[in-house]
C-alpha cells in the first residue's frame, strides 16, 4: 500500500482548485439511489475501504472524530496501521485530519469539504440508507464541460467535488470499480459508528435476558394475582 | 407528634434499626401510606402502567444525563465534537447516549398513552382536577426539556429547530423581539443560547419536572386512583374502612409494574441497540451534521413528538385567519343567542368577540399560529371544566362518543405526521381542517359530553379474575 506523497496530494489540489473557483452549492432532486452492498462484518472490505478512505478521501476530507487506532477493530494490527495508514505527521492516537490546510481548501474549493466521520448517518433519507446514497453518487460522475470541474454527477447535481476517482475507475472494470467503492462506503458506514456491531451483539444478550425476565415476573405477577377475586 | 416507641430488647436488630428510624422518621409510616396501604382499584387494565412507567424512564433520563454531563462540553465549538467523543471514545458513551436519545421519545409515547388514559376514563373529573393540573404542568415541563435539550448536539435541526422556534416568539406584539432576544442571549441561535438551554435542560427543568411529579403523586394518593369503570371505590367499604374493590398497591401493583417495565424495558432495548435512529424519527439524520448559521436545510421538521403542535401553528396561514374570525364570530352569536345570562355578561360578550376579532384582524396570522400551537397544549388544562358528561368513563358513554374519541386519535396521528412533512396545498389544507377538529373537539366538549343516551353505571368495578 502506498501513500501519496506530500508534494503529490498538493498537485491534486491544485488541479482540483483550478476547476472550482465557482464551486456550486448542494442542491435537491439527483437521481434515485442504488442499494449498497452490505459488507459492514467483513473485516477484509472494511480494510479495503479504509485505504481507499486514507488515500484518496483523507486529501482533501477529514474525519475529524475518528482516531486511527480505531482501525484496530476492523482487524488492523497497531503496526499495520503505523506504517501503510497515517498521513504525515499523524500520530496513531490522532484523529484523521485532512492532508489539506482546512483555510486553504476553502479558499480552494469555494466551500470547505465537508467532515466524513459521520457522513454515512447524515446521508440517510427518504431515499434509502447512507451508504446507498454513498455508493451511488460515487459511481454517479459524468463527464459535463459546462461545470468548472469538467465534472458533474447524477446523484448530486452540480456538485462542487471532482470525479477524484476517476483515474481509478478508469483502469477498472465497472465490476471492479463497483466491488471498490461497496468497500469504501461500507468502511464510512463502519466509521460513523464504530460501535454498532458490538452493538448488535450485547443488543442479542440484553434482549435474551430481558425475555427470561419477562417471563418470571410474568409468572410472579400471575402468582399474586391468582387469589385476587 | 407521635409517641416515642420503645421496642423490646429481645427484638431482631433489623426491627430495632426499623424502630430507631421510625421514631425519627416516618419511613414505615410513608411505605404503608402509598405502598403497602394504598388502596387501589382491582380492575386496572393496560392502560394503567404508563404512570409507573413514565416514572422509570424519568429516572432513566435523569440517570444517564448525569452521565452525560461528565463528558458533554455546552460550547458552540465543542459541543458537536463532544457527542462524537461519547460515542466513540468513552466507555460505554454510545449506550448512555442512545438510552438518552431513546429516552426522550419513550418519555412522549409513554406520557401521550398515559393522558390518552385519562382522557378515556374521565381521570380529570372531580375530585382528581389538581392531579390533572400537575399532570399538564410535567407535559408542559417536559415539553421545554426535550426542546431545549435538542439543541445540545449542535448538529443543524437541533440548531435551525432552536431557531425557529425561538423566532416564533418576535411575533408577539410589542415585546416579542425583545423576548426572543432575551431567550437566545444574541442575535441569532449561538454560544450563549447553547449555554443557557444547557442549565435549563439540566438545573431549571428538572427541578421543577420533579417538584410536578411529587405533588402529582401526592395529590393522587389522597383522593385514590380513578379505573376504567369511573366508580369511586371509597364508596363501598368494608369494616375496616377499606374500599371492597380496592387492593394494597403493595404487592400486588408493584408486582404488576414490575413485569410492565420487564416488558416496556424489552422494546426499549430493542431500540436502543438495533434500531437507536428509528428511522429518523428519534435521531435525525440531518442532525449528523454540524451545525452551521449559514445553511439553512431546505427542510426543518421537530422531532415527531412535536410534530401535531408544530401543524397548530402552520394551519394558521391568513387565509385561515377568516374562518377563524368566523368561528369567534359564531361562538358570539350562538352564545348570545342560545345561553341564558343576564344582559351584562352578553354585552361583554359581545364587546370581547368584537375585540378579538379587531385583534385578530390587526395582528399578523404569525403569532395566531403561536397561540394556536401554545393554546393546542394549554386547553387541555381546561379539560376538567369542558368535560359536562354524566359518566367518567368511556364505558359508559354513548357509542358515538366512543367514535368522536377514536377521530381525535386519528387526528392527532394525521397532524403529527404532516408536521413532519414539507408543506404543500393538500397538506395544508387537511392540517386547517385537523386544527380545526383538535379545537373543536375541546371546545365544544361542554355541549356535546352531555348529548346522548349514556349507560347505567354500575355500584361495583367490573373484575374478572385471572
Amino acid at each position: 500500500m502506498k501513500i501519496m506523497g506530500f508534494t503529490q496530494k498538493i498537485i491534486l489540489g491544485m488541479a482540483m482548485a483550478l476547476g472550482l473557483a465557482g464551486a456550486v452549492q448542494a442542491s435537491e432532486g439527483g437521481a434515485a439511489w442504488d442499494k449498497a452492498p452490505d459488507r459492514i462484518t467483513d473485516m477484509a472490505a472494511l480494510q479495503n475501504g479504509a485505504k481507499v478512505f486514507v488515500n484518496y478521501c483523507l486529501n482533501c476530507h477529514s474525519a475529524g472524530f475518528m482516531r486511527y487506532t480505531r482501525l484496530t477493530d476492523i482487524g488492523l494490527t497497531q503496526d499495520q496501521i503505523k506504517d501503510n495508514l497515517l498521513v504525515t505527521n499523524s500520530k496513531i492516537g490522532d484523529t484523521m485530519k485532512a492532508a489539506i490546510d482546512p483555510q486553504q481548501a476553502k479558499a480552494w474549493f469555494g466551500v470547505n469539504p465537508p467532515d466524513l466521520t459521520v457522513i454515512a448517518r447524515s446521508r440517510a433519507g427518504a431515499g434509502g440508507t447512507g451508504t446507498d446514497y454513498l455508493y451511488s453518487y460515487m459511481r454517479g460522475f459524468y463527464k459535463d464541460e459546462t461545470k468548472p470541474t469538467g465534472w458533474n454527477n447524477h446523484v448530486f447535481p452540480n456538485v462542487a467535488m471532482p470525479h477524484v476517482l476517476w483515474e481509478m475507475q478508469a483502469s477498472m472494470t465497472p465490476g471492479e470499480y463497483d466491488q471498490t467503492m461497496g468497500d469504501l462506503v461500507n468502511y464510512l458506514q463502519w466509521m460513523a459508528e464504530p460501535a454498532q456491531t458490538t452493538r448488535k451483539t450485547i443488543g442479542m444478550w440484553v434482549l435474551l435476558f430481558l425475555a427470561g425476565l419477562t417471563f418470571l415476573t410474568w409468572q410472579l405477577n400471575k402468582a399474586y394475582w391468582k387469589d385476587v377475586k | 407528634m407521635a409517641t416515642f416507641h420503645e421496642i423490646s430488647p429481645n427484638a431482631s436488630a433489623g426491627a430495632k434499626t426499623l424502630n430507631w428510624i421510625d421514631n425519627r422518621f416516618p419511613l414505615s409510616k410513608l411505605f404503608k401510606e402509598h405502598m403497602s396501604e394504598y388502596y387501589a382499584p382491582k380492575n386496572f387494565n393496560f392502560w394503567y402502567i404508563f404512570g409507573s412507567l413514565s416514572l422509570l424512564v424519568l429516572v432513566i433520563q435523569i440517570v444517564t444525563g448525569i452521565f452525560l454531563v461528565m463528558h458533554y462540553k455546552p460550547d458552540a465549538a465543542l459541543a458537536f465534537g463532544s457527542v462524537e467523543y461519547i460515542m466513540r471514545d468513552v466507555p460505554w458513551g454510545w449506550l448512555i447516549r442512545y438510552m438518552h436519545s431513546t429516552g426522550a421519545s419513550a418519555f412522549f409515547v409513554v406520557v401521550y398513552l398515559h393522558m390518552f388514559r385519562g382522557l378515556m376514563y374521565g381521570s380529570y373529573r372531580k375530585p382528581r382536577e389538581l392531579i390533572w393540573l400537575f399532570g399538564c404542568g410535567i407535559f408542559l415541563a417536559l415539553m421545554a426539556e426535550a426542546f431545549m435539550g435538542y439543541l445540545l448536539p449542535w448538529g443543524q435541526m437541533s440548531y435551525w429547530g432552536a431557531q425557529v422556534i425561538v423566532n416564533l416568539f418576535s411575533a408577539i406584539p410589542l415585546i416579542g423581539p425583545d423576548l426572543a432576544l432575551l431567550i437566545r442571549g444574541d442575535f441569532v441561535v449561538g454560544d450563549a443560547t447553547l449555554n443557557r438551554f444547557f442549565s435549563f435542560h439540566v438545573i431549571a427543568v428538572p427541578l421543577v419536572l420533579l417538584g410536578l411529579v411529587v405533588a402529582h403523586i401526592i395529590a393522587l394518593h389522597e383522593v385514590g386512583s380513578n379505573n376504567p369503570d369511573g366508580i369511586e371505590i371509597k364508596a363501598n367499604k368494608d369494616a375496616n374502612g377499606i374500599p371492597l374493590d380496592g387492593i394494597p398497591f403493595h404487592p400486588y401493583y408493584s408486582v404488576h409494574d414490575v413485569f410492565a417495565v420487564s416488558m416496556f424495558l424489552f422494546v426499549f432495548s430493542a431500540i436502543v441497540f438495533f434500531a437507536p435512529e428509528m428511522g429518523g424519527y428519534f435521531l435525525e439524520y440531518n442532525n449528523f451534521i454540524p451545525a452551521d448559521s449559514f445553511q439553512t436545510p431546505l427542510h426543518i421538521a421537530p422531532v415527531w413528538y412535536f410534530t401535531p403542535f408544530y401543524t397548530l401553528l402552520r394551519a394558521v396561514t391568513s387565509e385561515m385567519m377568516y374562518v377563524l374570525i368566523a368561528c369567534v364570530l359564531a361562538g358570539a352569536v350562538l352564545a348570545v343567542a342560545k345561553i341564558r345570562m343576564p344582559r351584562l355578561f352578553k354585552g361583554a360578550i359581545v364587546v370581547g368577540a368584537l375585540v378579538v376579532m379587531a385583534m385578530m384582524m390587526a395582528i399578523d396570522a404569525k403569532f395566531w399560529g403561536v397561540v394556536a400551537m401554545g393554546g393546542g397544549v394549554v386547553i387541555l388544562f381546561f379539560l376538567p371544566w369542558l368535560d359536562n358528561s354524566p359518566v367518567k368513563s368511556i364505558r359508559y358513554r354513548p357509542n358515538w362518543h366512543k367514535a368522536l374519541y377514536a377521530v381525535f386519535v386519528i387526528n392527532f396521528f394525521v397532524i403529527g405526521y404532516l408536521g413532519t412533512q414539507p408543506v404543500s396545498v393538500i397538506a395544508g389544507r387537511v392540517s386547517q381542517f385537523g386544527t380545526l377538529f383538535y379545537f373543536g373537539f375541546f371546545i365544544l366538549m361542554p355541549w356535546w359530553s352531555r348529548l346522548g343516551t349514556f349507560k347505567e353505571v354500575p355500584n361495583r368495578v367490573n373484575y374478572t379474575a385471572h
